[in-house]
């Protein structure tokens, strides 16, 4: 399944930053994507591993999501900055590498040694549950609120999406 | 304007005075500003910004936020305390703030029926109220208007109704049609269920965009919460003062009248609210410590407790309910409310057994979300968690239902006199059990869902029964109406039997409390105190 800057704004949409995934809302954003300031090579890493494997167009998914999360929120950007610096270092320290220069398999240790996968989140916690609420969960959060997430679990219209009232009603088959 | 900027300080010449701005105070609020009045809102809690209201829903799903996060409940402003056989989890049950706790409501309404009205007469329970279902009929009409309710006139065990609703009823949901197919065997009646929810755009509110998060927030404005009325009151000339507890109430030399209501502001300061008439709109459980706080020597036991009822007969609804998976897809979780109910046992009250209603949910089991940012899920991520979703999210089913619970003079909120809240004011003591009649309705509601669930080859998994029940959230009969006022707290016009301007606009005010969603009800008794307040004025 192929993830695009429409699903991107999908999410965003459920988180308030962008309001209808108009043009002009997809230009808005195009000037923040041109700089992102937070390590989104490192960001994409984690996605990919965090994603279902059929997932693919990974990259513009997250840039856009997170320029649009990060944006005019300098705290959520630091916090979001600093878990990643986490992630990096730990991938230094245990792999000899920058996190996203890993293989899938590598990252994916990574992130378990670190204890990301069991830690309950917390934003003002210790390294792990600060790696699990800014990178893990908020990217579990942007790909399981948009319709392109949902859908591939079973739901066009999952919680935390504005997708109307129709596909209440509609059957598995419709 | 910052909070240092408002203008907390009494009005100089306030014909009304209201304490509360859930839905009960800012209908009063908004009638009296519109016949011309000079209306003052006291609220304890803050003015929420509606543009914070995405961020509130990100609360809800994120698993890092506690529930009462979400709309910034608990600590000493909030503190009670439980002496009862049950533990009643009371910050769960409330929002303080403009708006009150529609703001975290699911919206759903519903009229009494006409024997909830009639209970001791027609079936030796409790209290009739002193008025009856005609009385409330036309501010029913009023109040549907008022919030704005989808619905249909489907519903045969419904009480009269005179008027189209509103707004067309929400179409019924895909797994309403698997419940239909298992009703019809069973010859079990579903209908609509009325909403508080825009089903087209209407009053300035969009119509629902299917966030499926209305309990506890709904982002896009479409669920109605009683912010709606305090904007309106404020059009007509209200004031409403945020961050503003009332302490306590204070009357004149006679004990006859009240002066003014003293409040606290967040700066430390109090100051004292004169007005003509009062209404108390602060909740089940907040105005019957307000008048318990308010004891003075003309009131030993407490304002306009004459009878000693202030806060006794605290009565709620229980939750009967239960769930399972279906070998088949069942679409939950597009959006957070209900579409269809069957009222058709709920006038089959006897001597042992009370009302009970049927729902069928729309949102059983866990969405997608919620478990990939849960660390209890066995899948961390990547396909093992797609996996272990596609396992959870698709075919949970599931019913539930309230149960009537009779008044009981046990069943109580008074002070707590060792527990004090961030003004030194003893806080509220929650006494609250169940009998074996509230019991035995939960069993039968429970047979019902039992029955239901079978015949649609539900492997159910999980009962919610009489022995794991728990409140809905309603908090009635505190400040009960009735017509001697020495069994009860306010006359059949809503003013206290003690004090000739202090009116009460409430749950609290309701005799018994039937099984069906109070608030519709609030709002139209508010309706009604507030013509009765105007005629006074
Ligand atoms: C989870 C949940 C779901 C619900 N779902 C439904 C539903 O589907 N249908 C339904 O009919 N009902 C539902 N309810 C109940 C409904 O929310 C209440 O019946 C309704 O909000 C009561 O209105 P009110 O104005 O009397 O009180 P509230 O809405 O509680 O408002 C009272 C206000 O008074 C303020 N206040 C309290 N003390 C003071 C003081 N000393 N000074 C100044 N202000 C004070 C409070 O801060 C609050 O803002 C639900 C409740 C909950 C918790
Ligand atoms: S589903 Fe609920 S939360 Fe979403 S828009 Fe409709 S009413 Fe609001």
């Amino acid at each position: 399944m192929e993830l695009t800057r429409r699903d991107a704004l999908a999410a965003l949409a459920s988180t308030g930053i962008v309001v209808g995934a108009g043009a002009a809302a997809l230009s808005h954003l195009d000037d923040r994507r041109a700089k992102p300031d937070v390590d989104v090579d490192t960001l994409v890493a984690v996605a990919e591993v965090l994603y279902p494997s059929e997932v693919t167009g990974v990259r513009e998914f997250v840039e856009t999501f997170v320029a649009g999360r990060t944006a005019d929120r300098p705290d959520y950007h630091a916090g979001m900055a600093d878990a990643l610096a986490v992630v990096d270092e730990r991938a230094e320290r245990w792999f000899d590498g920058p996190f996203a220069t890993l293989d899938r398999e590598d990252r994916d240790a990574t992130l378990r040694q670190l204890g990301a996968d069991a830690i309950p989140p917390d934003p003002e916690g210790r390294p792990p549950g600060r790696v699990r609420y800014y990178v893990v969960n908020e990217l579990l959060y942007a790909f399981y609120t948009s319709p392109a997430g949902g859908s591939l679990v079973g739901t066009e219209n999952p919680i935390g999406h504005p997708g109307g009232t129709t596909s209440y009603q509609r059957g598995p088959d419709a | 304007m910052s909070q240092g900027d408002v203008d907390r300080t009494p009005s100089p010449r306030s014909d009304v005075c209201i304490v509360g701005a859930g839905p009960a105070g800012a209908l009063v609020a908004h009638r009296l500003a519109s016949e011309g009045y000079d209306v003052v809102v006291l609220e304890a809690g803050p003015r929420f910004d509606p543009d914070d209201r995405l961020e509130r829903m990100e609360r809800h799903i994120r698993p890092s936020h506690g529930p009462e996060d979400v709309w910034d409940m608990g600590g000493p402003r909030d503190a009670y305390t439980n002496a009862g056989e049950e533990h009643y989890p009371l910050n769960a049950a409330r929002v303080k703030g403009v708006g009150g706790t529609t703001l975290h409501w699911q919206g759903m309404v519903f009229r009494l029926h006409e024997s909830d009205f009639e209970r001791r007469s027609r079936h030796g329970v409790g209290r009739d109220w002193p008025i009856g279902y005609d009385d409330l009929q036309p501010y029913y009409a009023e109040a549907e208007a008022e919030l704005g309710v989808a619905g249909a006139d489907d519903n045969p065990f419904a009480p009269p109704r005179a008027e189209p609703f509103p707004m067309p009823a929400f179409r019924p949901s895909y797994s309403d049609s698997l419940f239909a197919e298992a009703c019809e065997e069973l010859g079990i009646a579903m209908h609509s269920a009325p909403n508080a929810r825009n089903s087209e755009a209407h009053d300035g509110r969009s119509a629902c965009q299917g966030y499926g998060t209305c309990k506890p927030v709904c982002p896009s404005g479409a669920k109605y919460d009683a912010t709606v009325h305090v904007a309106k009151a404020e059009g007509e000339g209200a004031r409403v003062i945020d961050r503003a507890p009332a302490q306590r109430i204070e009357h004149d030399r006679s004990g006859e009248t009240v002066e003014a209501v003293v409040y606290a502001t967040p700066d430390g300061t109090e100051h004292r609210q004169e007005a003509r008439q009062f209404v108390l709109a602060a909740g089940g459980i907040e105005i019957p410590r307000l008048l318990l706080l308010s004891r003075s020597t003309q009131h030993p036991d407490g304002l306009a407790n004459s009878s000693g009822a202030v806060g006794r007969y605290f009565m709620d609804h229980l939750f009967a309910g239960m769930g399972g998976e279906l070998d088949a897809p069942t679409r939950q979780k597009h959006v957070g409310f209900i579409t269809s109910e069957s009222h058709q046992f709920y006038d089959d009250v006897d001597e042992s057994v009370g009302p009970y209603k049927l729902e069928f949910l729309n949102y059983a089991g866990q969405s997608p979300v919620n478990v990939a940012l849960s660390t209890e899920s066995e899948a961390a991520w990547g396909d093992a968690l797609a996996e272990e979703i596609r396992d959870t999210y698709g075919n949970r089913i599931a019913m539930g239902g309230l149960c009537g619970q009779p008044p009981r003079a046990e069943n109580r909120v008074t002070l707590d006199p060792d527990v004090t809240d961030d003004h030194g004011n003893p806080v509220p003591e929650i006494h609250w059990s169940l009998g074996d009649r509230e019991r035995r309705t939960i069993e039968a509601a429970n047979e019902t869902q039992a029955a239901i669930m079978n015949e649609l080859g539900v492997d159910v998994d999980w009962v919610t029964d009489a022995a794991t029940t728990g409140p809905a959230f309603h908090h009635m009969g505190t400040t009960r109406m009735g017509t001697d006022p020495d069994e009860s707290v306010v006359n059949p016009r809503l003013r206290t039997h003690d004090l000739d301007n202090c009116w009460i606009a409430s749950a609290s005010t309701f005799v018994t409390g039937g099984a069906l969603n109070p608030t519709l009800t609030i709002a139209a008794l508010a309706l009604r105190a507030a013509d009765a307040v105007d005629a006074e004025l």
